[in-house]
C-alpha cells in the first residue's frame, strides 16, 4: 500500500537519470587532463560552483535524512540544519580562501603544501578515503529507499543502481560533470522543495489527514492485578501479554488475525489503543498487522490528535503562514508512533505504539537527544557532540573542499561559498516544514524515516512524488560522484601520483583515477547494503564527526599556529581518525548493528566529537612542539 | 617539491586584512552558535519558551542562526571585496 509502481513515477525517474548520464558523457568528451578530471580545469563560474555547492551538500542526509528526522522526532533533526549551516561559516571565514591559494587537486595538497611530506600524503588520502567511504554508506542507504519507493524493487536493488549509474559517470567524466550535475540538481530540489512547503501551509493543519487514514479504534479493557481480562469488543479475543518496563502491551486475535494493543488510560479508566506491528513467527515468517506484506494492512500514519488555534480547539486550520504554522503545531498535540521491540513467545516483535505528543515538546530539543526529560550525563554530552561535529565537521569535508580548486580565483572560491549558504540556508529552513508536513499528513512509512519527504510530496498527487523522488535520487548520483571523485583524487593522486611516485602521464594519471572510482564505488554499494536500516542523517553526521577529527585540527593549524610540523599534522590526522573510528565501532547504534543491546555498548555515546576532536587538535600541538627543530 | 594551484593566481596583497576580518567574524558567530548549544545543554527548558510573536527559543534561535549565516556572508564578501579593491589597486 505503501509503495506501488506508478508509470508515471517510473517515467520521471528514467528521465532524470538518463538526463543526468548524457550529460556526462558530453562532459566526458572534454575531459583529457588530471587538471580537468579532477578540477574542471579550475574554470568553472562562481555562481554555479556555488549552486553545485548546494547539490554537493544537500546530500540524501539533507533532504531524506533530516526530513525524516524531523518527521519522527520534530526540532531535534532540525538541529542538523542548524549544525550543517554553521558549519559554512567555519568554511567561509577560514578556509575557502587559503584552500584556494595552497591546493591543486586534492585536500591532501593544500596540507602538504609547505612540507612535501609522504607521512602528509599518506594519512591525508587515508582520511580523504576513510570521510568518503562513511559518507558514502548513507547516500547508498537513500539510493536503496527510494528506489523502494519508487521502482517497488529491494533496497539492495538500488544501492547497487545508483552505485552502478555513479561508477558510470565518475568513471567516464570526473569534476567538469559532477559540477554540471550538482547545479540542475541543487536548483531542482530548492524549487521543488518551495513548492512542496507551499503545499504544506496551503492544506495547513488538518485532524483528518485523507478520506483513506486508517482509524484506529480504542477498546475499553478490564484489567485485574495488572493483567488484561477483557476488552469491550466481544470478537477479540486475548492472546497475551508483554510486559515492558512501564509499558503494557497485548495480542488480541480477531477473524483469526491477531493485532497488538497498547494499554493505556482514558479518564481514569484502562483502555487498549491499536499498534502497528511486524512480527517474524517461529518459521521466519514476516507478519504485517497480523498479515503477510502483501495484504497491504501496514498503513502509512502520523496525524494531530488536537489542533488549538487562538485557545479554541479546531479541526482542521486552512491555508496558514510559516510562522502561524509553527505556532499553531507548537499549541497542538500530535499522535508520533514509538518503536518497541521485544521476543515474545519466541516470536521476535516491533511494535510502533501511538505516542501522543505536545506540539511544544515537538517544536523543542528532546525526543531524540535527550536534554531535559530522562537525560543523563552521556545524553547531554551527545548532543554538545553532535553540535560540535556538525559545527566543525562542514569544512574539513574532502569533496567539499576539492570543489574550492574548481574556481579560477580566490575570491571566485568565496562568492561561491556564499551563494552556498545563502541557498542551502533557504533550503535547511523548508526542512522544518516537509518534517513537519510529513509528521502531521498521515505519510509516514514507520519503518523507514528516510522516505517522509517523498511521502509528503505523494499524499499532492503522484507527479511531485514523481519529481522529488527523482530530483532525490539525481541528489544521491551528484554527491556520490562528488565523493568518489574525491576518494579516487586521494587513491590515484596522493597516494599512487605522490606518494608511491608511480610515474604516469596525465592521461595515465586521469585512468587511475578511473580504476580508484571503481574500487571506491564498490566498497561503497556493499557498505549501503549493510546499514540498510539506518537514518542516513544520522550516519552522515558520523561522516562529519571523523572529518572534524581527522582533517579540521590539520587545516587550521597548518593555516594559524606557524609552529605547526608535518609530523604534527600526520599524527593529528591518525589520532583523530582513530579515535572516532573506535568510538563509533564501540557506540550504541554499532552494537545493534551487531545484534547486540545497544545499552551494553562500551562507549555510551553516539557521536565522537567531543573527545576526538580535542584529541586530533592536542596530538597536533604536542607532536608539532616535539618534532619542531627536525622538521622546519 | 611545491605544489602549485590549478590555475595561476595573481598576487593578494590584502590576505592579512581579510584574515583577521575572517576570524573575527567566525569568533563572534562561534560564541551565537555555542550560546545556543549551551542552553540546550544547561536550560533546555528555556528554549520551549515564548519568545517573539508567540514562538518559542528554539524556533527564533535556530532560524536566527541560519539567517545569521547567509547575512554575515554577504558582510564578509562585501568588506573583503573592497580590501581587495584597495590593496591589489596596480598589483
Amino acid at each position: 500500500m505503501i509503495y506501488e509502481i506508478s508509470p508515471t513515477a517510473i517515467t520521471i525517474f528514467l528521465f532524470f537519470v538518463l538526463t543526468v548520464l548524457g550529460l556526462s558523457f558530453y562532459f566526458a568528451r572534454k575531459t583529457k587532463s588530471a587538471s580537468g578530471y579532477y578540477a574542471a580545469g579550475g574554470q568553472i563560474h562562481w555562481a554555479v560552483n556555488g549552486i553545485a555547492f548546494a547539490g554537493d551538500y544537500l546530500s540524501a542526509a539533507s533532504f531524506l535524512g533530516i526530513c525524516g528526522m524531523i518527521a519522527f522526532f520534530g526540532y531535534d533533526g532540525f538541529l542538523y540544519s542548524i549544525g550543517y549551516l554553521a558549519g559554512w561559516v567555519v568554511a567561509l571565514f577560514l578556509v575557502a580562501e587559503p584552500m584556494k591559494r595552497l591546493g591543486k587537486y586534492t585536500f591532501a595538497d593544500a596540507l602538504d603544501s609547505k612540507f612535501d611530506s609522504r607521512g602528509i600524503k599518506l594519512t591525508a588520502a587515508i582520511s580523504t578515503l576513510v570521510v568518503s567511504i562513511f559518507y558514502l554508506i548513507p547516500q547508498m542507504v537513500g539510493a536503496g529507499a527510494i528506489v523502494t519507493t519508487l521502482l517497488g524493487l529491494p533496497h539492495y536493488v538500488g544501492v547497487l543502481m545508483v552505485g552502478s549509474v555513479v561508477i558510470l559517470i565518475v568513471a567516464t567524466a570526473g569534476m567538469t560533470s559532477t559540477t554540471y550535475v550538482q547545479f540542475i540538481k541543487g536548483g531542482l530540489l530548492i524549487v521543488f522543495s518551495s513548492i512542496l512547503v507551499f503545499l504544506v501551509l496551503n492544506k495547513g493543519l488538518d485532524k483528518s489527514p485523507s478520506d483513506e487514514y486508517h482509524k484506529f479504534i480504542t477498546l475499553d479493557a478490564t484489567v485485574t492485578d495488572g493483567k488484561v481480562m477483557a476488552v469491550s469488543d466481544a470478537e477479540y479475543k486475548i492472546l497475551g501479554q508483554q510486559n515492558d518496563k512501564d509499558l503494557v502491551f497485548v495480542k488480541l486475535e480477531k477473524n483469526g488475525v491477531f493485532s497488538w494493543w497498547k494499554i493505556s488510560s482514558r479518564d481514569g479508566s484502562p483502555v487498549l489503543e491499536e499498534a502497528l506491528s511486524v512480527v517474524t513467527m517461529k518459521d521466519g515468517i514476516k507478519l504485517y498487522n497480523g498479515e503477510p506484506k502483501a495484504s497491504k494492512k501496514f498503513y502509512q500514519v502520523g496525524h494531530i490528535n488536537k489542533i488549538i488555534v487562538d485557545g479554541k480547539e479546531v479541526e482542521r486550520t486552512g491555508p496558514v503562514g510559516p510562522f502561524e504554522y509553527i505556532k499553531n503545531i507548537e499549541s497542538s498535540e500530535i499522535t508520533r508512533f514509538t518503536k518497541k521491540a521485544f521476543v515474545h513467545e519466541g516470536e521476535k516483535v516491533t511494535l510502533y505504539y501511538q505516542n501522543i505528543t505536545s506540539g511544544e515538546d515537538i517544536m523543542k530539543p528532546g525526543l531524540y537527544y535527550k536534554l531535559d526529560k530522562g537525560s543523563n550525563f552521556w545524553s547531554r554530552l551527545d548532543f554538545i557532540s553532535l553540535m560540535l561535529a556538525l559545527f566543525l565537521g562542514t569544512s574539513a569535508l574532502p569533496h567539499i573542499l576539492i570543489r574550492y580548486y574548481t574556481v579560477p580565483s580566490q575570491r571566485a572560491a568565496r562568492k561561491s561559498t556564499i551563494v552556498a549558504i545563502v541557498v542551502i540556508g533557504f533550503f535547511y529552513i523548508l526542512t522544518l516544514y516537509m518534517g513537519t508536513g510529513a509528521m502531521i499528513n498521515g505519510c509516514l512509512d514507520v519503518e523507514n524515516s528516510n522516505m517522509s519527504a517523498p511521502l509528503l510530496a505523494k499524499t499532492f498527487g503522484i507527479t511531485l512524488f514523481s519529481i522529488i523522488s527523482a530530483i532525490a535520487f539525481a541528489t544521491i548520483l551528484g554527491t556520490v560522484s562528488g565523493l568518489i571523485v574525491a576518494a579516487s583524487g586521494a587513491v590515484a593522486h596522493d597516494l599512487m601520483d605522490k606518494y608511491m611516485k608511480v610515474k604516469m602521464t596525465e592521461h595515465g594519471k586521469v585512468t587511475a583515477g578511473r580504476f580508484a572510482a571503481v574500487g571506491v564505488g564498490i566498497i561503497a554499494i556493499i557498505l549501503g547494503i549493510i546499514f540498510e536500516k539506518q537514518n542516513v542523517n544520522f550516519l552522515v553526521g558520523l561522516a562529519f564527526a571523523i572529518a572534524a577529527s581527522a582533517n579540521l585540527p590539520a587545516i587550521l593549524m597548518l593555516l594559524f599556529w606557524k609552529k605547526t610540523t608535518s609530523k604534527g599534522i600526520s599524527w593529528g590526522i591518525i589520532v583523530g581518525m582513530v579515535a572516532s573510528l573506535v568510538i563509533i565501532l564501540f557506540s550504541p547504534t554499532l552494537y545493534e548493528i551487531y545484534g547486540l543491546p545497544p545499552d551494553q555498548a562500551w562507549i555510551p555515546l553516539q557521536n565522537p566529537g567531543i573527545i576526538s576532536i580535542p584529541l586530533g587538535f592536542i596530538t597536533l600541538v604536542i607532536v608539532s612542539l616535539m618534532t619542531k627543530k627536525k622538521t622546519v | 617539491m611545491l605544489h602549485e594551484p590549478a590555475v595561476e593566481l595573481g598576487k593578494d596583497h590584502s590576505i592579512p586584512q581579510k584574515t583577521k576580518l575572517g576570524i573575527i567574524m567566525f569568533l563572534v558567530y562561534l560564541i551565537i552558535y555555542a550560546g545556543f548549544v549551551f542552553i540546550g545543554t544547561i536550560y533546555p527548558k528555556a528554549l520551549g519558551a515564548k519568545v517573539i510573536g508567540a514562538q518559542n527559543l528554539a524556533f527564533i534561535y535556530g532560524m536566527g542562526l541560519i539567517l545569521l549565516a547567509a547575512v554575515m556572508g554577504l558582510v564578509y564578501n562585501y568588506f573583503c571585496t573592497k580590501f581587495e579593491n584597495k590593496w591589489n589597486k596596480g598589483a
